[in-house]
Parts: C-alpha cells; structure tokens; sequence
C-alpha cells in the first residue's frame, strides 16, 4: 500500500455501482471506531488506500489530506513544523485516519480550551448519494460562500456522503505543557475547574478522575510556570494520563459496563446515576460505566440539560444517540435525503432514519 | 446594479389585503405599510440596492413571530428577517411582493451565566452590548466585526461574522452555543445547547451564516470568555507590500498565534492618519498591526520574538505602543478606514475576497492593475492573519456609469480570489450582492446540493427567497456556468 494515492475515481465508480444496485454501504478505513453508532446492515465500503497529504504550509495553518490518510502521519507532518492538529483527537487504535476522526467528529481534552474537530474544518470534498464529486468550504479562515457543508459532514458518522479529502486549521504546538494535582472531590473539583475558566489562565485540560482534579496548563514557558505558580497544586509528569484520558484507557474505562457519554453544561453537579464517573471538558463531559437503563440515565442528564450517548458496549441496535425532538429528526430525515436520496451511505447509523 | 430576482411566488396579496390580515395578530403599531413608513427598510448597508417590502412587521413576543410565520406559510408570502439592517451585502434586502421582519424589539439580554460563562440574548441585541454588559464579570464575547457599535447579534448568526481577532477567537461559529429558531411553518425549535456538543447534525453550524435561509433566529446563547490580563499592539512600517506579507508568514510559522493581525496598504494609511491622527508612518508602502494578548508573561516573551522577527523581516520601523492611549489611537486608525474611505470619495464599495495569505502580492499586483485599468483608486485594509482583504473602490456614484464599472471591478477583484485558491466573501455575506459570483465558485452540482439543504428547512422558499444561492438559470444567464470538456453540465435547461 502506498502512501500517496488519489483513488477516488474508483471511489465513485463504486457508489455509483452501488446507487445502480441499490446496496447501502458502510464506510470503513482503519476500522478504530466501528463500536461508535448504531448497528447497521450494509456491504464494508473500504476507502483507506485513498490517502496522502495534499497541501500543507505551516506559514498558513492549513493542511489537506485525504479521508484515507493514517492519523498519525497527520499529526508527524504537523509536528515537523512545531503545529499540532488543536482538537486533540483520540485513536482508538493503530489504523485511525483522518477522514474517519472527522466523520466521527470525535476530540480529546484539549476540546474546551481550543475547540472541536468542527471549529477546524475549513473545508471538504465529498461523494454524496448521488456519485457526484463536490467541494465546500475551501482552504481559507474565512469562508462565508454557501451553506456550511463541511461543518455540516463532521460528526455525521459518513450519512451524507463520502468524504474524499478535508482542509483543516492547525495551530503551533505550545512551547511549554505542565500538569497540577489537586487533592478535592467531585462536587468541588467541578466548581473548581469553573472558576479557573472564567480566569484568564492558559488551561488545556482539566478533569477529575475520581480520585484528583488534574490541571494542564500549556503556552509560553513564562506564561505557564507563573500561573502554575500561582495556582498551587503539585507539578506531575503528565503526558501518560492525558493520552491514557484521550484513548480512554485510563483505568476507569476497564470493565464490561457499557461506557455512557454524557454531554452536559460544564457546571452541572455530579449527577445522580448508578455506576462510575469521571469527568473530563472541565466539567462538560462526563463518561460514565454503568449498567443501569439508557431511558433513565437519558432522563437524568435531560434534566440537567444535556445529552447522553450509549458511546461503547451495550445494545446496539436501538437508540445508541440521544433521541431528538420530532420536528428536529424530521429535519434531520430532510437532509439524509437531501445529500443520500437512495441511503447508500452508512444508512440508520445515526438514527433510524438518518 | 443588477435587481434581485423577485420571487416566483404569486400569492395574491395586495398590500393591503396582506396589511390586514397581519393587523390581526399583532398590533396595530406592529404592521407597518405606508410608504413613509416602510421606506426606513428599503435597504441594508448595501445601499446600492434598494426596494420597498409588501408590508413590515415588527413583532415583540415570540408568539408573534410564530403568528407571522404561520400566516406567511399559509399564505405562500415570502420573509425576509432583518437585524440592525447593516449587512454589507444586500442579505436583508426587502421583496417587493414580501414581507420584512424586523428582529429590532427584541433587544434584551435574557441571562447570564457567570459560571457556566455564557449570555442569553434575544436576536436583536447589538454585538458590543454584550461585552458592555459583563464586562464587570471580566468576562467578554469575542466576535467584534467593525461594526459591533451597531450591528445586532441575529445578523452576526445569519452572517457568521468576524472581526479583527478572529485568528485567535473565531468567528460567530466558534462562539455560539444554542440557536432558537422558529421554522417557516412557524415551529419553535431549539438548536445547539447548553453543554459543548449536542446530538445529531451540528445544525448549529449550519444556520451560521446561512442568511436568513433556513429559519428566523430568535434567540442565541453566546460562549463568553475571560479578559485577557494584557494587550500589546506593535507597529511595523514596511517600504514593500511583499515584505510586510513575509513577515505574517514568519510570525505564524514561528508558533505566534496574535490575537490581532491587521495589513493596511499607503492609501489606507493617509486616508486615516488624515481622519483620525493615529500617528501612522505616513509614508509607509505598508503597515501591520500585530496584538499580543494572554498573561503578562506571555505577552512578554512574545514580543520580544516578534519585534525579532519584524526587525529581521526588514520592517523601517517598528513602535510598541506605549500605553493604552497609543493602543487605542493605534487601532482607531484601522477601525476607521470605512469612514475615511466615505470622506476621501463620496461613495465607495467594500469587497470581501479572502485568501490564502501567500498569494497576498500577486493579488495585490493584479489589483493595482485593474485599479490603474478602470481609473478606479482602490485603498486596501486587510485581515492579514487570515487572509481577508477589504479593497475599498472609491467611485462617485453621481457619474454616470461609474457604478457599473465598479461592480463590473469588483466583479475582476472577486474572480483574482478564486483563481488564487480563496473565496469571494469571507465574513460580509453573498446576500444578493454576490450572488453572481456564486456560479463561478461552486459547479452546478454543488449549487444543486445548496438548494436541497435549503428545501430541507423550506420546501416553498419563502425565506429570503433569491439570497445567497444562485439558481442555474441565473448563472446560465450571467454566463459564468463552469464549462467541463467543453460541454454545459445541464445543456436542457433554458438560456437567454
């Protein structure tokens, strides 16, 4: 397999054959999230030898790859100019590609303090239901042409179309990256991580793991050492943790529960759900390994506001996502049909539907 | 100028007819038709376009808004939504045979969250009110377009605007966390929340910037974030624009993210220090204004690396402004080259292109050309940092003729953008303006894909019919459709 190799008229060619049959197909490359989404019955679409860096000057902040391109080459081209991909985002394992960490619109710790997968996007090339090649956005900071299709794709778990190569912003990797710990509990700790928000610190990471509130703090040395100064706690070697967090292989993920993602606003108190918690996002996350039922862990986070996903394990094959309003799924329904008129691409993945 | 397209709708309605039946679901106040009254509304900041809507409406409950809707829908009337009315780009241009809504009563901050860091505000707030308002929080909403005095929060969602420190604070996109928005069948819908993600379609980013198109905003919940402890502004005056463009680059690519990065070029600079007497090098070819802010130390050990590398890019002259005073004056000079530009020339047009920042030379070089070309001054302020030019065309509109040359100008500048690898507006809007040149940045099938989006929110187009998305036809007819091969993607359709 090649490192560089632009195969997407084959691409085409087989949605077309597959628009023709009427065979839904599910987009697969390094396969590192397939636990993600519903269950779904269609034919493997493999798009991973469609790959390469396309463009890349750090002078602009800009790269594009193609969808099939391994993340890690991504992040080692970046890291030979001093710039980083600023969402942080997990693996899952060795073959995770770019294409499919936007698809699955997924982002690690870093998320409150630079953004999401979603905030760098500047553009995409896609194949949508129809076998026809399209591009939105562009390779630009400022891009107001047209609806926003390219923020649009991310997240959508490959339900409106096959994405063929992204533009995306990138930022400098900062000079410095210190961790504190702080011996407090839950409840404290997420007031705690509020209150520093609301400060101007350089904060890149903050989470509570059951035990500690970690703090990592990163930019000039100048800037971090003072606040870390200022701040207290106590300096740790952090790294491990923060990619053991991102990864979700710190020790808290063990375990055969199904693993709840709950998105909630960041200063909501510690939530009244069986199992185990650890919060993450500075309070905006909270992944929780619980057995107890998905109605009443959804209610509960409802209540506070905010949305849970069944992320990893348990049944697949009803409501994975939190279940929409009915005017939004029906808009939702709209523009599956908009981009995939015959649901070829990844059909009821999101939702039944969608 | 060319007119909007009106829409296709017939519905009937006479203006009076229309008159009375908003007349009772709203109050009498509320329903505005007379000519006199209407004519406050017959443009945005684009005056150059200019028509009297059917009937205005300026509702003040919620339920009001969905009155209308409902009514418009049943009706087959096409809306129109409007802000503050200080679009640049025709956005909130009223339809002849529509309805225009005004958002303007509804102008209160509802909540906010000193904790959770965000505000509640209904569409009609102005952008600079919300910083204003918790600023005692030390707390602050980063998006600040020019002009952030006037313009309403509603009309930064439809346009996803910017500002001068989008390079490190993003646009309206980055900063917004939850939408409410009424549908055209007059739903209320809420969209986005108030955690960091929410699940499905981020149909959040969707309706930014989608002008009107897809709903009518009637509540946004902004992130707010904390004052930076300090600001420093440099100056660094260059005798060459390529150099002044370098230097961007370099400070970039050395790992400086400025929360400010601002490119004026000579005629910009005398047309402010004129007007405003920001203590400009007047006789620089180019000026960049580069903000650091963060912490003390921060700021501290980034500036001396940049005044390292202005010095090494070959800057003339390199001030940090001393205090706040000369911070502010610094800025007061970019701020105000809108208006300097409006005392230079009786009118002048505000392009929006954005590209990528190497091209910065030769797409200045081309303008200059075509500048020289035409008999047309240009002045250039431009968004160094992220690549978005504002060539301001100076023209009197009292010539005749000269309007035509100007857009037939600015219509040469926007195509330079493409060919360059850019877009034709990056934070102002296509609205009506630029709605030709739609057809040469997107192929058919990508416009095709734009209208499906639209009917999925709004199978009739009756919101903002005729903005921002071309149909084939119009680009067929401004001759501009993409030829592939030699052959016309959609050779059935009618051209004339």
């Amino acid at each position: 397999m090649t490192d560089n190799a632009d195969i997407s008229a084959d691409l085409k060619t087989r949605v077309e054959s597959a628009i023709a049959d009427r065979t839904p197909l599910a987009i697969v490359a390094g396969g590192t999230k397939q636990f993600m989404g519903r269950m779904i019955q269609a034919e493997d679409f493999d798009v991973s030898e469609h790959r390469g860096v396309i463009s890349y000057e750090a002078s602009e902040l800009v790269l594009t790859a193609r969808a099939g391109t391994p993340l890690s080459s991504v992040e080692a081209t970046l890291a030979e100019k001093g710039q980083m991909l600023p969402f942080e985002p997990p693996y899952f394992g060795h073959g995770a590609t770019l294409g499919g960490t936007v698809a699955c619109g997924l982002s690690g710790p870093r998320r409150p303090y630079a953004g999401a997968v979603r905030d760098f996007v500047l553009g995409v090339t896609l194949i949508n239901g129809k076998a026809e090649v399209l591009r939105f956005g562009g390779e630009v900071m400022k891009n107001v042409a047209g609806y926003d299709v390219s923020r649009l794709v991310t997240g959508a778990l490959g339900t409106l179309g096959l994405m063929l190569d992204v533009s995306l912003k990138v930022l400098p990797v900062p000079a410095e990256d210190l961790t504190l710990t702080f011996d407090m509990d839950f409840a404290e700790a997420i007031q705690q991580m509020n209150r520093w928000a609301a400060r101007p610190i350089p904060i890149s990471g903050a989470c509570h793991d059951g035990e500690q509130l970690r703090l990592r703090l990163s930019g000039t040395a100048g800037g971090v050492n003072t606040a870390a100064e200022r701040l207290g706690g106590e300096r740790q070697n952090g790294e491990d943790f923060w990619r053991d967090l991102r990864e979700l292989q710190l020790r808290f993920f063990d375990g055969d529960d199904p693993l709840w993602r709950l998105s909630v606003p960041p200063t909501t108190p510690p939530l009244a759900l069986p199992g185990r918690t650890l919060v993450d996002w500075g309070g905006a996350l909270r992944w929780l390994k619980s057995d107890a039922d998905g109605d009443s862990i959804r209610s509960v986070v409802s209540t506070a506001g905010g949305h849970a996903t069944l992320f990893k394990g348990g049944d697949r094959t009803g409501q994975v996502f939190h279940p929409l309003p009915a005017k939004l799924l029906d808009i939702h329904r709209r523009l599956k049909r908009a981009f995939d008129p015959d649901r070829i691409f990844n059909p009821g993945k999101m939702y039944e539907g969608v | 100028m060319q007119n909007s397209e009106t829409a296709a709708v017939d519905h009937g309605l006479d203006r009076a007819a229309l008159a009375k039946m908003l007349r009772q679901i709203l109050p009498a106040e509320a329903v505005l038709f007379e000519e006199e009254d209407l004519r406050p509304y017959e443009c945005d900041g684009l005056t150059a376009y200019r028509k009297l809507p059917l009937v205005a409406v300026l509702p003040d409950t919620l339920e009001q808004v969905r009155a209308v809707m409902r009514l418009c829908y049943e009706k087959n009337v096409p809306v129109v939504a409007r802000g503050a009315g200080t679009g640049l780009s025709g956005g909130a241009l009223p339809l002849e045979n529509g309805v225009l809504l005004s958002l303007a009563k509804f102008n209160r901050i509802l909540e906010v969250d000193a904790v959770a860091r965000t505000a509640r505000v209904q569409p009609g707030v102005r952008n600079l009110a919300i910083s204003e308002s918790v600023s005692h929080l030390d707390l602050y909403y980063a998006p600040d377009p020019s002009s952030q005095i006037a313009c309403s929060i509603g009309g930064n969602v439809a346009e996803n605007a910017g500002g001068l420190h989008c390079l490190k604070y993003g646009l309206t996109v980055h900063n917004i966390i939850e939408l409410k928005m009424v549908t055209v069948e007059g739903e209320l819908i809420v969209i986005g929340g108030r955690g960091l993600d929410s699940p499905g379609y981020d149909l959040l980013a969707l309706m930014t910037g989608s002008e009107g198109m897809l709903g009518v905003i009637v509540e946004v919940t902004v992130k707010l974030l904390p004052k930076p402890e300090c600001a420093r502004l440099t100056l660094a005056a260059f005798d060459d624009v390529e150099k002044a463009g370098a230097a961007v680059g370099r400070i970039i690519a050395d790992g400086i993210i400025p929360a400010g990065l601002e490119m004026m070029d000579n005629a910009a600079i005398r047309a402010t220090d004129d007007f405003v007497q920001a203590g400009y090098p007047t006789d620089a070819v180019a000026i960049l204004l580069c903000e650091l802010d963060g912490t003390e130390q921060e700021v501290g050990d980034q500036l001396q690396q940049v005044r390292a590398l202005l010095d090494d890019c070959g800057a003339t002259e390199v001030r940090v402004a001393r205090d706040e005073d000369e911070r502010a004056r610094f800025w007061a000079g970019r701020k105000a080259a809108f208006p300097a530009a409006g005392r230079l020339s009786p009118d002048y047009y505000c392009m929006d292109g954005t590209i990528p920042r190497r091209e910065l030379p030769n797409v200045l070089a081309g303008m200059g050309a075509m500048s020289k070309e035409y008999g047309l001054p240009i002045m250039n302020v431009f968004h160094a940092g992220d690549g978005n030019l504002h060539p301001l065309i100076l023209y009197d509109a009292n010539v005749p003729g000269e309007i035509e040359r100007v857009e037939e100008l600015g219509s040469k500048i926007l195509q330079l953008c493409i060919d360059a690898g850019g877009t034709i507006t990056g934070e102002h809007g296509v609205g009506i303006e630029k709605i030709n040149q739609m057809c040469v940045q997107f192929k058919s099938p990508e416009l095709l894909q734009f209208h499906a989006v639209k009917h999925a929110f709004d199978e009739h187009e009756l919101l903002n019919p005729g903005k921002a998305v071309p149909t084939l036809n119009r680009c067929a007819e401004f001759g501009a459709m993409h030829v592939h091969e030699g052959k016309l993607p959609f050779p059935d359709i009618e051209r004339f």
